[in-house]
């Protein structure tokens, strides 16, 4: 008996070491090939990081399903919008000849662009679902400039990881890492259907993920900055989304 | 007698003496240890999803078909409750205030909870034979007449007998093994097919379910099943003795059941 349960406690032991070392290991690894979370912490952090970790394995390279010109929605549905600040208005007035969008952070020449600039660039468009966390979604043809493009003119340093943005909109920013902000499909919008992008779906610039929810695809784009860590943004969790208990990663 | 259960031996573990401990705990348990874990982490899982689930879903209480959807289209249905974003049109005077934040993040890590535990258990429940012993019903409790009698009994309230203590019959196995076999993989299926991420790794997860929104249909209808199959699990319990098959499912032993009078 008495050998039975020493063997037990033996085994028992080994096995929660090993285990124990396995999680520490398992989570040093996911770190390295950045596949943790910047809203890691707290109680959903497991779930959080389950989700982006195991999809970014899966997910890297893969494109968004692209449709035929015919199943584009006839009507598109722009979500409410917060009411429009002064200075958007008075560019919004000027037919946003004015609209800047600066890039800085870690690149090599930080630069201030506007819409005619990001115009002249190669454009692409892409007929993708915009689906919103509420469970609503619409197809559309999306027109932009790739962000990658954009990303490769300015130059960026190689340890960079993610591309903070920032809108005209009080307190509305975001970030997604380098697989999304390089990712063919991730555009720098400015055109929809065939049209001007409208003020209400984001115009005159709007962020453009098909792979993640609406809520990640920010309107108003004023400002990209490059960087290797998101602790100098806000809270440090990534996006004044998930400050305010929205996932970082809208993947799903 | 050859099935002998603990539920067999009231009379005489009553009697105490004629019945050590220890002859008694020598009896194969009516649940092993891991389905019994994996009953519980499952369950507090479902109860998770099903209450964020819900919080979701008053965020947009419209349903579609087909692969887009928004309030500027024609539903499916609509359900008459109201919603937790202006946007919906419910006829209702207010809005319920937005909790998607944590209902989402917490939906999402109890399915992770609920798929790893699931998987655990299926492993374990064909290593074990346990679908192929306990789960998978013989011909005789196929025929019309095992099914019919099974359905009636409960509606009857007729108490299973002390025998059905060990062992399912026809037609609990049958659901059993619905709602395994079917309505899981069908409700992960149709979750992830809603992720654009996963969908843009597998388009076919979402095209054979008849597109998005389509998906987040058959995830509500099934999820409607689910919940109906726990309404009736909770109610066969009670009508089977509460405390001694709960208990059972927590000690893995079937105790010795109160008998109204």
């Amino acid at each position: 008996m008495i050998n039975l349960s020493r063997r037990k406690l033996i085994v028992t032991g080994l096995a929660a070491t090993a285990g124990a070392s396995g999680l520490a290991v398992a989570a040093r690894l996911a770190q390295k090939y950045g596949l943790v979370p910047p809203d890691h912490g707290g109680i959903y952090g497991l779930g959080e990081s389950l989700t982006y970790g195991s999809q970014r394995l899966l997910t890297r390279h893969s494109l968004a399903r692209e449709f035929p010109r015919s199943r584009i929605s006839p009507r598109p549905f722009p979500n409410a919008l917060d009411p429009l600040t002064e200075e958007f208005k008075r560019l919004q007035a000027g037919g946003f000849a004015g609209w800047r969008l600066s890039i800085d952070g870690m690149v090599h020449q930080p630069a201030s662009m506007s819409i005619a600039d990001l115009k002249s660039y190669p454009s692409r468009s892409h007929i993708t679902e915009l689906a919103c966390e509420e469970g609503w979604s619409y197809i559309a043809e999306w027109i932009g400039v790739p962000l990658s493009y954009v990303l490769q003119h300015v130059g960026v340093r190689p340890q960079a990881r993610y591309v903070v943005y920032v809108s005209m909109e009080p307190n509305t920013w975001d970030s997604i890492d380098m697989a999304d902000a390089l990712h063919p499909q991730t555009l720098l919008c400015y055109g929809i259907n065939g049209s001007e992008l409208p003020v209400p779906h984001g115009g005159p610039l709007r962020m453009r993920l098909p792979r993640q929810c609406g809520y990640k695809n920010i309107k108003f784009i004023t400002r990209l900055t490059v960087t290797d860590s998101l602790k100098g943004f806000g809270k440090g969790v990534g996006s004044a989304a998930s400050e305010a208990g929205y996932a970082w990663y809208a993947g799903i | 007698m050859a099935t002998l259960g603990s539920a067999q031996l009231p009379a005489e573990a009553s009697v105490g003496s004629r019945v050590s401990p220890a002859q008694v705990t020598k009896l194969a348990p009516r649940h092993s240890g891991l389905v019994r874990v994996t009953h519980w982490i499952t369950a507090l899982s479902f109860f998770a999803l099903l209450l964020t689930g819900i919080e979701i879903l008053i965020s947009h209480p419209r349903f579609y078909w087909g692969e887009t959807g928004t309030v500027l289209t024609k539903p499916l249905f609509q359900l008459p409750i109201p919603a937790s974003r202006r946007s919906v049109p419910t006829g209702y005077g207010y809005v319920l205030p937005d909790q998607n934040g944590w209902s989402r993040a917490l939906h999402f890590e109890a399915a992770w909870i609920a798929v790893l535990t699931g998987l655990l258990y299926v492993i374990f429940g064909l290593v074990t034979r346990h679908f192929r012993k306990d789960l998978v019903p013989s011909k005789a409790d196929l025929s019309w007449r095992a099914l019919l009698t099974s359905f009636a009994k409960p509606l009857r309230l007729e108490r299973p007998s002390a025998a059905e203590a060990s062992s399912y019959n026809g037609l609990q196995r049958l659901t059993y093994l619905i709602v395994i076999f079917v309505l899981f993989p069908l409700v992960i299926w149709s979750g992830l097919a809603m992720s654009l991420a996963f969908a843009s790794a597998f388009p076919w997860s979402v095209t054979l379910l008849g597109g998005r929104q389509s998906a987040r249909t058959i995830h509500f209808f099934v999820s409607l099943a689910l919940v109906l199959f726990l309404f009736v699990h909770v109610a066969m319990v009670c009508l089977a003795g509460f405390w001694s098959r709960t208990g059972a499912m927590i000690t893995g032993r079937v105790g010795p059941r109160k008998e109204h009078t």
